[in-house]
């Protein structure tokens, strides 16, 4: 009973998902090509990807509904003003007696009459969409997890939605941590392992939800994950792992010295397609679905706006699978390169 | 035939690579897990490290 209604949720989540992103118009847009003048289908749903593959200084819930979000700008002192005050890039915003414009998602520094001074620069803290889900979903983590730890005080047995996490926990540590790291070492990469895992997670599947969140298809965002399990690779090393990379132990002198910008390359090229790999599926994924959506609009007959339907429910549903899957192939190979960085050789 | 359409070819080409590889590691997979299915889930796990290996390749191809 309890499966079938939560089949029933899953499947209608889907469906609003289809229809909010068709619907989400690229209102900030409409002033490129002037008041009034209605664009062809084409451009509008190229429009519509671009605008949703890019981060924002609005929440926009649902056409013509946009949530403003705090702007701060590093301006030889902090600018902080609500993103409201741009009326989507149609006014500028002032601030302190400077005045700021907001075009295409970047604020730029203007004189009083929008004139874009070019020798300005300044720095954007703005909390946008993309971090305001980030904390969002720190939040949420927090929670769930304290809860989670806090219900072992009690009994052996969490309680709500611990339940759905525990095993999960214990994927990680069985099938992740475990077999790559070994049993040795594998402690003290839990947290960062997990964590990692149910962040990834979590914001792929929320880029599934009707809100248009796009966090992990955001290559900024899968930088600085990928930077973070490149600093912890290196500063928890051993000597064996130097000793592969800058002499390669059991090679001739010439092949050593051939393999040692190998190595060295290869410690960069690593946690680089950790990044590629996490932002280019999440970011084709989210293409492809939104160019189903767009079909279904574009299409001219009942039975082809049906068919572009059902393909894109299958699609959806498919993108699910791979928002799990990318995270644990991001966890998996993090583990990978963490157990290559604790090995152990004891003869060669 | 300008320097933009060979790196298109070249592009187009990576990713039939790319695919060759993944199907020839999926396919291998699951020779595998028919001789021996006790096997099935490090053979499981080996299989999706080779492939996104392969995968990081594609992609690096692509957004180059």
């Amino acid at each position: 009973m309890m499966k079938a209604k939560l089949n029933i949720i899953a499947t209608l989540l889907v469906l609003f998902s289809t229809t909010a992103f068709a619907l989400e118009h690229p209102d900030d847009h409409s002033h490129d090509h002037g008041e009034g003048q209605t664009m062809d289908l084409k451009t509008e749903i190229k429009q519509t990807i671009k605008h949703h593959l890019k981060d924002a200084h609005y929440f926009e819930l649902y056409h013509g509904l946009a949530m403003p979000l705090p702007v701060i700008i590093w301006d030889n002192g902090i600018h902080l003003f609500m993103s409201s005050s741009f009326d989507h890039g149609h006014a500028l915003a002032n601030s302190k007696g400077n005045y700021y414009n907001l075009d295409h998602g970047k604020i730029y520094k203007t004189d009083s009459e929008g004139h874009v001074l070019d020798n300005q620069s300044i720095i954007d803290f703005s909390i946008t969409k993309n971090v305001l889900v980030i904390i969002l979903m720190c939040a949420f983590l927090l929670i769930s997890f304290s809860k989670l730890a806090r219900s072992y005080k009690k009994g052996p047995i969490p309680t709500g939605f611990g339940r759905i996490l525990e095993p999960l926990v214990l994927f990680v540590r069985d099938d992740i941590a475990i077999p790559n790291i070994g049993e040795k070492h594998y402690k003290k990469y839990m947290s960062y392992l997990l964590t990692v895992f149910f962040f990834i997670w979590f914001l792929n599947l929320s880029g599934m939800m009707p809100l248009g969140i796009n966090v992990t298809g955001s290559i900024v965002v899968t930088f600085s994950l990928a930077l973070i399990t490149y600093f912890i690779t290196q500063f928890t090393a051993n000597k064996n792992y130097w000793g592969h990379i800058f002499w390669m132990p059991g090679v001739p002198v010439p092949m050593k010295i051939i393999l040692l910008p190998i190595e060295l390359l290869g410690t960069i090229i690593k946690p680089f397609s950790l990044m590629i790999r996490l932002y280019a599926n999440i970011t084709a994924g989210h293409v492809v679905l939104m160019s189903l959506i767009g079909l279904i609009y574009a299409a001219q007959h009942w039975l082809a706006n049906g068919a572009f339907f059902g393909l894109t429910l299958f699609l959806g549903v498919i993108e699910l699978l791979v928002a799990f899957l990318q995270a644990y192939i991001f966890t998996m190979l993090t583990a990978l390169y963490f157990g290559s960085a604790v090995e152990e050789h004891d003869d060669h | 035939m300008d320097a933009e359409t060979f790196a298109m070819i070249g592009k187009g080409l990576i990713v039939i690579g790319a695919g060759l590889g993944i199907g020839k590691i999926g396919g291998s997979a699951m020779d595998a897990i028919a001789r021996q299915p006790e096997a099935t889930a490090k053979i499981q796990t080996a299989m999706i490290i080779a492939a996104a290996l392969i995968e990081g390749i594609g992609f690096a191809a692509l957004f180059a």
